[in-house]
């Protein structure tokens, strides 16, 4: 029995989670501030994931990648990185397809908080960044966990946008969900089985987990 | 001195209306701000600290520009630093009640005597969700205290304290506004409850 699939795709998860919340929390901070027709339009793109088959994202991701042309030729010439058919394709359709899953919860969280919190912070001579990271951040906590969660447990069920872009390569991009499509096809049931098991275990554990976090945060006495 | 003198539109009920002041404050006054609802009194304070800007007008606090459209200057309100209670009281849920004061200052002696004038000195380890309307407020108005601001700009700080509470609170406060010389600019619903304490009045209509 091949373990490799659902290491790779812990691997992906964890990578593209760390990537996309060191991204997504910037953006969302930034989302949340104000509208404009800019704002609109990139939260527009950044939610398009949401509904786009994953298909449609992995062949553009495709066509905008590959290696005979365009912007995937200049990445493999100049830096030697190609996005198709690698991990490193894989980890770049992941943050685009999870973006939402990261940037939806926390930018909302942002603008549930009342202003006058940032303001009396302010007020007391904090920079912003300073504001941000001991006054707004602890209080969107358990937001932040949720689009954690969610952006990891997402990863882990990725199939279409995977599959477009990275095949299935065993151990560089055939990740839990293609071998669990791979081992249907091959009749062996007995494999589609264990994959989907460990990937439903997985996925239930930290569902209940951010449900159960969440519950007691609100249930807390005193700290 | 502080001088102030803005215009700013204001969005009301019944189409929009502009709220205009053109004010000297002496230092180490205390003046009670009051008017109908929606005539602009939070917004006044908040032209003030620089949570909102006017549309013209320019503001000086002891020979410092803080504002000046006509030049495009405009502090943050972190530079001018001026101490904010607000309505809503603001305060941080994730921090327990001498953690606010310890976000705003370091002077350890400073936040010992604040907590004693609050008569928050058992509640230190609380949450405001844990802590009654009255010493949200309190704790709102020591943690605006806590930086020692030149001007401190308080919005309805009074109107959750039960009578007792607000003599004694408002005794404390003469003492250390007299003592730190900071002018302070009280907006209240209730002008009567400021008798003892302004010396000034601003009537915004």
């Amino acid at each position: 029995m091949d373990l490799n699939p659902i290491w790779l795709t812990l691997k992906l998860a964890g990578i593209t989670t760390v990537l996309l919340l060191a991204i997504g929390l910037p953006v969302a901070w930034w989302l949340s501030k104000g509208r404009s027709v800019f704002k609109v339009i990139l939260e527009a793109i950044i939610t398009m994931p949401l509904v786009l088959p994953p298909s449609v994202l992995g062949f553009y991701l495709l066509l905008a990648f590959s290696p005979q042309h365009g912007v995937g030729k200049w990445l493999l010439d100049t830096f030697n990185i190609q996005f198709v058919f690698s991990f490193q394709g894989l980890v770049l359709a992941s943050m685009i397809y999870s973006m939402p899953f990261m940037i939806g919860p926390i930018k909302s969280a942002l603008q549930q908080l009342p202003v006058s919190l940032s303001q009396a912070s302010y007020s007391l001579g904090k920079t912003k960044w300073q504001t941000f990271l001991k006054v707004l951040l602890p209080n969107i906590r358990q937001s932040l966990l949720t689009a954690v969660v969610l952006t990891f447990a997402h990863t882990l069920g990725e199939f279409g946008v995977v599959l477009m872009i990275g095949g299935n390569i065993p151990n560089i991009t055939r990740v839990a969900s293609i071998a669990v499509y791979d081992s249907v096809e091959q009749m062996d049931y007995h494999s589609a089985n264990v994959y989907s098991f460990i990937l439903f275990a997985i996925t239930f554990v930290m569902v209940t987990g951010v449900f159960v976090f969440n519950k007691y945060q609100l249930k807390s006495p005193l700290e | 001195m502080i001088s102030i003198n803005i215009e700013k539109r204001l969005k009301a009920y019944h189409g929009q209306q502009v709220l205009k002041i053109a004010r000297q404050f002496e230092p180490g006054s205390i003046t009670k701000i009051y008017g109908p609802s929606g005539a602009g009194k939070t917004t006044f304070l908040k032209v003030i600290a620089g949570f909102t800007h006017p549309e013209n007008g320019n503001i000086t606090v002891d020979g410092v520009t803080w504002l000046d459209t006509a030049s495009k200057i405009n502090l943050p309100p972190q530079k001018r630093m001026a101490g904010f209670v607000f309505q809503d009281y603001a305060l941080f849920p994730n921090m327990t009640v001498h953690e606010h004061l310890a976000y705003a200052t370091s002077d350890k002696e400073w936040i010992e005597k604040l907590l004693a004038i609050g008569k928050l000195e058992t509640l230190t380890s609380h949450k405001p969700q844990f802590l009654s309307g009255g010493q949200q407020q309190r704790l709102a108005i020591l943690r605006a205290l806590a930086i020692k601001p030149e001007l401190l700009l308080m919005d309805e700080p009074f109107s959750a304290l039960d009578p007792e509470m607000k003599v004694s609170l408002i005794d404390n406060l003469k003492i250390i506004f007299k003592e730190a010389g900071t002018t302070v600019l009280i907006v209240s619903h209730n002008p009567q409850e400021l008798e003892n304490l302004a010396d000034d009045e601003l009537f915004i209509l």
